[in-house]
């Protein structure tokens, strides 16, 4: 059976390129990049590029990378490193209710050491807006951070205007930049942008590889002790294939972002508008345009998320969803909540994730596959009332 | 993550749809939850002759429902109410931890139909829209 991967949300392939860049840091250039000797000068080279790589898909100097272990150690080093490195000046800390896990729970965790959160609404499209953080700014703000994009609902935020108000307070600017990586293009400086995750997996290289941009200047607590890797701030031995991977994939996601976000939405805007005219009682999760060019979210009336994932994966289409039943909770998804979904709506989601490998005929395969899929559910659904 | 059975019940649901002029109907959970499942019941000589059931729920749910009035069809009513949803489950293979309340819903359903049609041949009122909700 051909299968159809439209989860590069969650997370991608790694590309051939990438591959291949990784491939001698196995087993021919293996040495501690901390080692003095010919082979760890080798390693220590490769991981100088990538920082290089990294540095310049930002906008930034490769002083400010720091390699990690993945996109939610970055949130947690950025978020907990500036919390502490700045509790004297104050403790409160300005987030919005649709962060990833990675943000909301690092955020909670500090409300336990005695900081204070402020969790921003959203709008009906899951955007952050600029006044409402204006309102939420007090003396003793230390730290902004909202992310880039949604990686449920794909909805870009304003985060040049949401850091000039953090700056204007005197505030530090961070944001979770996972889903974002090569869909909008990054200038850290011209954005005002103090810190910045990414994650590699979003962005086809290997899992377990992340970054953080950290400005000159700008003070942040280190969470581990140990070595004196990554200029003494994130101790232990690099994990050196997959920072090479990292430093090829942004360099080949970040090389021509136009070109690629044209393709994707063109596909992207193929499954909303045949799914929104085609299968009656649907609706379009998040905003129509300042979304990424690869997030659908739709919810289907009066069927449950799960069931419409195990249909999809028996066809062969691997997609996700913000239903309870798929995350092991009880509530469905919490952006979904926040955008104003009722329960049984949110239940009804599906994400579908595109990358630039994904084809038209991929995307009408989907869609006569929902099609038949949404009928017979409903069909079994006790809410539906066939017209 | 489901076994083979749980996906053919889920892929070839029994006994789909409802009955018309049912002698006993139970609808139970809440779309809050995301899982709300409703079983119509045709009784003849105190034996179950049709079953049916619409559910609106993840694969377990419907799994469970599916299973739950294959083996109510052709029992006594009191055969139908020694039914378990530990016997369901097992019928099923098994289910994962988290999706074993699923399996508790399909119970609640068929005991509020029985309910319901006790209720009809004893002259109270349809006890349909006062099932409990959980």
């Amino acid at each position: 059976m051909n299968r159809i991967y439209m989860d590069n949300a969650a997370t991608t392939r790694v590309t051939e390129p990438v591959m291949e860049a990784m491939a001698p840091y196995f087993c021919e250039i293996y040495g501690n990049p901390s080692s003095v000797h010919s082979y760890g000068r080798e390693s220590r080279k490769a991981i100088e590029t990538a920082r290089r790589q990294v540095a310049q898909a930002l906008g930034a100097q490769a002083g400010e990378i720091y390699f990690t272990g993945c996109g939610t150690e970055s949130d947690n080093w950025a978020i907990r490193g500036a919390a502490y490195a700045r509790k004297s000046k104050g403790r409160h800390i300005i987030t919005s209710q649709i962060e990833h896990h990675a943000v909301l729970h690092t955020c909670a965790q500090l409300e336990k050491e005695g900081f204070e959160v402020t969790y921003l609404p959203v709008d009906e499209y899951g955007i952050v807006h600029p006044d409402s953080l204006e309102k939420a700014m007090r003396d003793d703000t230390v730290l902004v951070t909202i992310m880039a994009a949604n990686n449920e609902i794909g909805t870009i935020q304003p985060i040049e205007e949401l850091a000039k108000i953090a700056h204007s307070h005197g505030c530090l600017f961070h944001t979770d930049a996972v889903q974002a990586i090569g869909s909008i293009p990054f200038d850290v400086n011209a954005m005002g942008i103090d810190m910045l995750s990414l994650s590699g997996h979003k962005f086809h290289s290997p899992k377990g590889i992340g970054a953080l941009y950290v400005k000159n200047g700008v003070k942040i607590e280190r969470l581990m002790q140990g070595g004196a890797q990554e200029r003494t701030q994130r101790p232990g031995t690099e994990n050196l294939a997959s920072i090479v991977g990292l430093g090829k994939a942004i360099e080949l996601a970040t090389q021509d972002i136009p070109s690629h976000n044209a393709a994707l939405c063109a596909l992207r805007d193929r499954l909303i508008d045949r799914i929104l005219t085609e299968i009656p009682e649907t609706r379009l999760n998040g905003h129509r345009s300042q979304r990424l060019p690869g997030n659908v979210n739709i919810s289907f009336r009066y069927i449950e998320g799960e069931s419409l994932l195990l249909s999809l994966d028996i066809k062969g289409i691997a997609a996700s969803s913000g239903s309870a039943c798929t995350s092991g909770s009880l509530d469905p998804s919490h952006v979904l909540l926040a955008i104003g979904l009722p329960h049984e709506i949110a239940h009804g989601s599906l994400r579908l994730s595109l990358s630039e490998e994904n084809t038209l005929e991929e995307a009408d395969f989907v869609v006569e596959s929902l099609k038949q899929i949404v009928d017979r559910l409903r069909a079994m659904s006790p809410l539906y009332n066939a017209k | 993550m489901y076994t083979e059975q749980v996906m053919d019940h889920f892929m070839n649901p029994r006994n789909v749809g409802e009955i018309e002029n049912a002698d006993g109907i139970g609808k139970v959970g809440n779309a809050k939850c995301g899982d709300i499942m409703q079983i119509s019941i045709k009784v003849e000589n105190d034996v179950i002759t049709d079953v049916k059931f619409k559910t609106f729920g993840c694969g377990a749910a419907i799994a469970t429902s599916s299973a739950a009035t294959e083996m109510v069809l052709g029992k006594t009513i009191d055969e139908a109410l020694k039914i378990t949803n530990k016997m369901v489950v097992d019928k099923l293979g098994g289910l994962p931890p988290v999706k074993l309340h699923c399996s508790v819903l399909a119970e609640e359903a068929l005991h509020a139909a029985i309910q319901d049609y006790r209720n009809k041949q004893n002259g109270v009122q349809s006890a349909e829209e006062t099932v409990p909700m959980v």
